[in-house]
């Protein structure tokens, strides 16, 4: 590669990093804009027309904050913790293809790839609620722990059905392959992969991790000023990360009648994101047995059964 | 007879979730709670217990007799004062401090006052930015007006000759009886 294309690649990956930072920060506001508006308040609206400089004003705050390091944390996992979480998000997002020619990576395994980086992303939880070594925290990170492991079986299970019917692990082959969106031939798998995804991202109804009533904060309890910031931007790529997933498995990706390809895309997911938003005002938290029983009992049985029948369908039907 | 167990979750799940979306999804259209204060300034009701006065009577004196009552029924001791007598018998506050700092708005001054001078009114933005501003003195907290009780004139009521006002000559007051013309 010569330096030109270097850095041509470099400032491709620049540019989509900063439209997630973005994206990211005005979820923010979105999100609070629409509680407010479920919850007949008026959100935040002083910053800015509308309130929309509010994002900025959050972020100069989090950002001009002491850092902070609790004298006993375990120094040096404390620092990293936060990092990992939107990393394996904002990493995800190379191999999700926005419009026909529009990704940054078409790899053969790219569902496999998001799939561990999703797992990854407990990681980043689970050692923040260890390293700071207190005692919400610590609660925070098992509950997340054991919360992502039951969640994650139902979820890798509920794609395999798309896996199925498009013979392809590659997100783009995934999304050619749907002339008809998979969400009309999976509806079950969808319904479980949208629960896990909930589930995985740590939002309403299955926010455990940082249940705020009875965890203080839960992981980020002893987290302060950027690293704070950094968690909360994990968490918010996580929710774009899933909404995009389920775009491009279940929805169609780019496809559709009359507007451009990214229009699609970027309708489809804004409708998961106010879906997100609007179970967060609606549902009360789920008991932590509730929440193992209802993964364990009722999502994993229901995605091997529609994996079953799937497979069975595709064996004798498709095939034949 | 047994209580009805409670449905578990999986059995109310199905319809309860949809019921909540839509009890929500309703609340977006309804009018919003809010008050964007700044901007738009409710009325407060006139029996609001906010800032402090003190206030004069019909004729523009002060109402205030200096009998050190609202400052001795404050719970926080917040109001400080000096008391003067004028030659010609009235009695009024040399200084009246209040340090708002400390003030809770309970309203007992208001309640102990036997002259109607210490009044609360409906005005809470007093925002200051050093503690010391908030300590008002005499001059800060004496108005022009004669607040909630308007007409009200302590020593025209009261038994206690000033100049212009002999006793006996008070509203509602009969002149002193002439105890020599009283006997039988």
């Amino acid at each position: 590669m010569t330096i030109t294309q270097w850095l041509f690649a470099f400032s491709i990956l620049l540019l989509v990093l900063l439209s997630l930072f973005l994206i990211a920060a005005f979820m923010v506001y979105a999100e609070r804009r629409v509680l407010a508006l479920l919850q007949d308040r008026l959100g935040p609206n002083r910053a800015g027309p509308f309130g929309l400089l509010q994002p900025v004003a959050d972020l100069l705050k989090l950002i001009t904050k002491e850092h902070f390091i609790p004298p006993f944390a375990d120094r040096s996992i404390y620092t990293i913790a936060p990092i990992i979480v939107p990393f394996t998000a904002l990493l995800s997002f190379a191999v999700v293809p926005v419009d026909d020619d529009w990704w940054l990576a078409d790899i053969n395994i790219a569902l496999l790839f998001v799939l561990a980086l999703s797992s990854l992303r407990v990681y980043g939880i689970m050692l923040g609620g260890w390293a700071s070594n207190s005692k919400y925290p610590l609660f925070g990170g098992l509950r997340s722990a054991a919360q992502m492991i039951s969640y994650e079986l139902p979820m890798g299970l509920a794609l395999m059905g798309v896996v199925m019917l498009s013979g392809s692990f590659s997100l783009v082959d995934i999304v050619a392959a749907q002339s008809l969106p998979f969400i009309f031939l999976q509806p079950i798998g969808f319904f479980i992969f949208l629960i896990c995804g909930i589930a995985e991202t740590n939002r309403l109804p299955f926010d455990l991790p940082e249940a705020e009533n009875e965890l203080a904060a839960g992981y980020s309890t002893e987290y302060g000023g950027i690293q704070f910031a950094l968690f909360f931007l994990g968490e918010y790529i996580g929710v774009l990360l899933i909404a995009a997933l389920a775009t491009v498995l279940f929805l169609g990706g780019w496809h559709g009648p009359w507007l451009p390809g990214v229009c699609w895309f970027a309708i489809k997911m804004l409708i998961l994101i106010l879906l997100f938003f609007w179970l967060r005002t609606s549902m009360p938290r789920l008991r932590y047995d509730q929440l193992m029983s209802f993964g364990w009992k009722l999502l994993l049985p229901a995605a091997l059964i529609n994996l079953m029948i799937t497979a069975v369908i595709g064996l004798f039907w498709i095939k034949g | 007879m047994l209580k009805k167990p409670i449905p578990s979750y999986q059995s109310t799940q199905g319809t309860g979730i949809l019921r909540s979306l839509w009890t929500v999804l309703r609340h977006a259209f309804t009018k919003r709670d809010t008050i964007p204060y700044p901007d738009v300034k409710r009325s407060l009701p006139a029996r609001w217990r906010g800032r402090i006065v003190l206030t004069r009577d019909p004729d523009g004196e002060e109402r205030c007799v200096a009998c050190y009552l609202c400052s001795a029924v404050c719970p926080v001791d917040c109001i400080h004062l000096q008391s003067r007598q004028m030659d010609e018998g009235r009695r009024y506050p040399e200084t009246f401090t209040i340090d708002f700092s400390r003030c809770i708005f309970c309203g007992f001054c208001e309640e102990a006052c036997p002259t109607l001078a210490i009044q609360l009114t409906p005005d809470f933005e007093m925002c200051e930015k050093h503690h010391a501003s908030l300590v008002y003195d005499k001059q800060q907290l004496l108005i022009d007006g004669q607040g909630k009780h308007p007409g009200y004139n302590f020593y025209r009521r009261a038994g206690v000759a000033i100049p212009g006002k002999a006793i006996g000559e008070a509203e509602c007051d009969t002149p002193p009886v002439d105890r020599d013309s009283n006997l039988p």
